[in-house]
């Protein structure tokens, strides 16, 4: 090898390695997320990742955080626990993303967190259940609210009107069989004492047997249906054709505009917890929530005309809590972010006013669901 | 009669008229082809969904249900001519699997052409319940009976005193006699599928209001009506109807009187109980004439 070839290799080297260091200053932080975009729970994964990549474009055209842009990287997973595994193997061993949001149903969520806790990278789950923060894992948190909070806000409600004895009616979907687990856990501590604990199939038709049933105690004070998806609207009908007259409730499950569709006038006088999302035009003006959730709405309505949905403002909340805390922690170091998201205190998110701690890491309160009532095909606040 | 007892043989009623409505569609296809078509439930689908997105459009409901049926038959009768006929001379085995991949790809496109949300149609006569000695029954329920009713009266006479039903009858007895006097076998193939999926249609359209309907309801649907055309006999028109009205009234009894959780089970248990001592259903016929 003569001098000038060396030289002019070491010359290439040099711009190779300027290049690269150049590249690796606005190098973009990498945001990684697996959701169920397509398939069954298509519903959540959907609004999710166009909230993901509605607030990432909005961040990067406000000069990103810490000076570098945002980069999504987002998998489908179908639904797929098996197909979650995978992708998140990728995100963390391939793309090397700095936080992973995502997750949209427990089961996914649950199947990743054994790699999650390995690889030791912030992880914002998007899904439900109380499982996935209960006991706490060190690099896992989540933003929607559980449904154990759902039962807790119904069973406060039904103390204030004076219920005691309820009838329990649920469906035989993931969701249904969880939050009536959760329900049947807690009633004790409200007072509540469940008479009848009915079951339908998720796909059924016809709920009047068990409805029938129920109506014939006359000790049953109020009845809860822990659903999602038609049956709710189909057990509302039920209810009112075979004449029952005591208080309804339902859960946050079915809390949309489909669920007063489908159920029509029989939805008057339900009551159900929902998130202030879906009544940010019936709050008070004076309500610290107000602008948040009137924004989100603004924002994803204008952009994908179809109506917000709570599941893809659990999304809005995971990505601003990593932001949030990249900026806290002023890098992207995946211990000071994590311990930057641990101390979140009095954030005000879609889902809540978010106060985590290494004891909790979902951060939400009571006072992250509202309580509403269904009057003249719409949604009503209940003080 | 217990206003309860009352209540739950209406509500099984209702929704074993509703699987009756199916299995007759199965049962139409099976006479014609002895293929059971899992596109069935399908075609109950789409004739939902259809009626929802025409009255979307303005259209009255008679006229946007007129429309939905016809845009069903169309699809099972393109069905038929490009997928099932190409093929025809497979084995059943073969034929069957063709209709569990249409039932796939139909509800896939459901769901890309409309959306995957739930819609209701509004109730044809009002929503006030009709009170019958303590027990109530929604108005929309009479409308599906009623409905099933004629519907079973129109097929007997379409198999017993018209030339093209007796032509599906004859092919379903005997496929090569049947050819050898002049019986056009791709004809009745034809017929059977268009007539099943305007069945279907109707069937969608009628319980829609009670139901709701959405890009995959055929799947639960499909199950139920197959259900019912398996314990009534295959193949029977009033075995169908008598299979829905069986299998719905064991639901509901055993979900009001035994325990809702188990009601599936325990009526899939009836069944099953039942197919053992009659295996060609409850009026289905003797195996042996089949061969």
């Amino acid at each position: 090898m003569n001098l000038r070839s060396g030289l002019s290799t070491f010359a290439r080297f040099a711009s190779i390695a300027t290049i690269a260091f150049a590249a690796h200053a606005a190098a973009p932080i990498k945001i990684g997320s697996f959701l169920s975009v397509t398939g069954p729970a298509a519903f959540l994964g959907d609004p999710e990742q166009k909230t993901l990549e509605l607030y990432v474009d909005k961040i990067n055209a406000a000069g990103g955080v810490l000076g570098r842009k945002l980069e999504l990287i987002a998998y489908d997973s179908g639904g797929n626990a098996e197909k979650a595994r995978t992708f998140v193997k990728r995100l963390i061993e391939e793309d090397k993303v700095d936080a992973i949001v995502g997750g949209s149903t427990t089961g996914e969520t649950m199947a990743v967190i054994p790699l999650i806790e390995q690889a030791q990278i912030p992880f914002i789950s998007l899904a439900g259940a109380i499982d996935i923060v209960e006991p706490v894992k060190k690099w896992v948190f989540k933003t929607p609210a559980t449904d154990r909070m759902a039962c807790e806000k119904i069973f406060s409600d039904m103390r204030t009107r004076g219920i005691s004895k309820i009838g329990l009616i649920s469906g035989d979907g993931g969701f249904d069989k969880s939050m009536r687990a959760q329900c049947i856990k807690v009633a004790p501590k409200y007072g509540i004492e469940i008479l009848a604990d009915e079951a339908y199939a998720s796909k059924d038709t016809d709920m009047t047997p068990q409805l029938t049933k129920m109506r014939q105690n006359a000790q049953i004070q109020a009845v809860l249906n822990c659903g999602f998806g038609q049956a709710p609207a189909i057990v509302t009908k039920n209810f009112r054709q075979i004449g029952m007259t005591v208080p309804l409730y339902q859960s946050h499950g079915v809390a949309s505009k489909v669920y007063i569709q489908l159920a029509g006038g029989a939805a008057d006088g339900v009551r159900l917890p929902a998130a202030a999302l879906l009544v940010a035009e019936a709050m008070p003006a004076n309500d610290p929530q107000k602008k948040v959730v009137e924004g989100y709405k603004h924002d994803f309505e204008s952009r994908y005309h179809q109506d917000v949905s709570t599941f893809g403002g659990h999304a809005y909340d995971g990505l601003y809590l990593v932001a949030d805390a990249m900026k806290k922690a002023g890098s992207t170091n995946k211990a000071e972010v994590r311990n930057a998201i641990e101390s979140t205190r009095g954030w005000m998110g879609i889902d809540g006013e978010f106060n985590m701690s290494p004891t909790d890491h979902m951060g939400l309160d009571l006072s992250a669901f509202r309580m509403l009532e269904i009057k003249n095909g719409d949604w009503t606040l209940v003080h | 009669m217990s206003a309860q007892l009352l209540q739950y043989l209406l509500s099984g009623l209702t929704v074993g008229a509703i699987y009756a409505l199916v299995a007759l569609g199965f049962s139409i296809i099976y006479n014609a082809s002895n293929v059971i078509n899992f596109a069935q439930g399908e075609f109950v689908m789409i004739g939902g969904m259809a009626t929802v997105s025409l009255i979307a459009t303005g259209l009255p409901l008679p006229l946007a249900a007129g429309l939905a049926i016809a845009a069903t038959t169309l699809v099972g009768l393109v069905l038929e001519k490009l997928a099932v006929e190409r093929v025809r001379g497979e084995s059943v085995v073969t034929l069957i699997i063709i209709t569990i991949g249409a039932s796939i790809l139909l509800r896939g496109l459901a769901g890309l052409l409309w959306d995957k949300n739930l819609h209701a149609l509004p109730a044809f006569s009002g929503e006030r319940p009709i009170a019958i000695g303590g027990a109530t029954i929604v108005p929309q329920s009479l409308w599906v009976v009623g409905v099933t009713l004629v519907v079973v009266a129109a097929l007997w006479w379409f198999f017993n005193h018209t030339l093209h039903g007796k032509a599906i009858l004859a092919t379903s007895h005997n496929r090569l006699a049947a050819q050898l006097v002049g019986i056009s076998v791709r004809r009745v193939l034809l017929i059977s599928f268009g007539l099943s999926a305007a069945l279907g249609a109707l069937a969608g359209i009628l319980i829609a209001p009670i139901t709701f309907t959405a890009w995959d309801v055929g799947v639960m649907l499909g199950l139920k009506g197959f259900a019912a055309a398996i314990l009534g006999g295959l193949g029977s028109g009033p075995g169908a109807v008598l299979g829905g009205l069986a299998l719905g009234l064991l639901e509901s009894l055993s979900a009001g009187y035994v325990s809702s959780a188990y009601k599936d089970v325990i009526a899939f248990g009836i069944m099953l109980a039942v197919l053992v001592l009659m295996p060609g259903g409850l009026l289905g016929r003797r195996s042996a004439e089949r061969v």
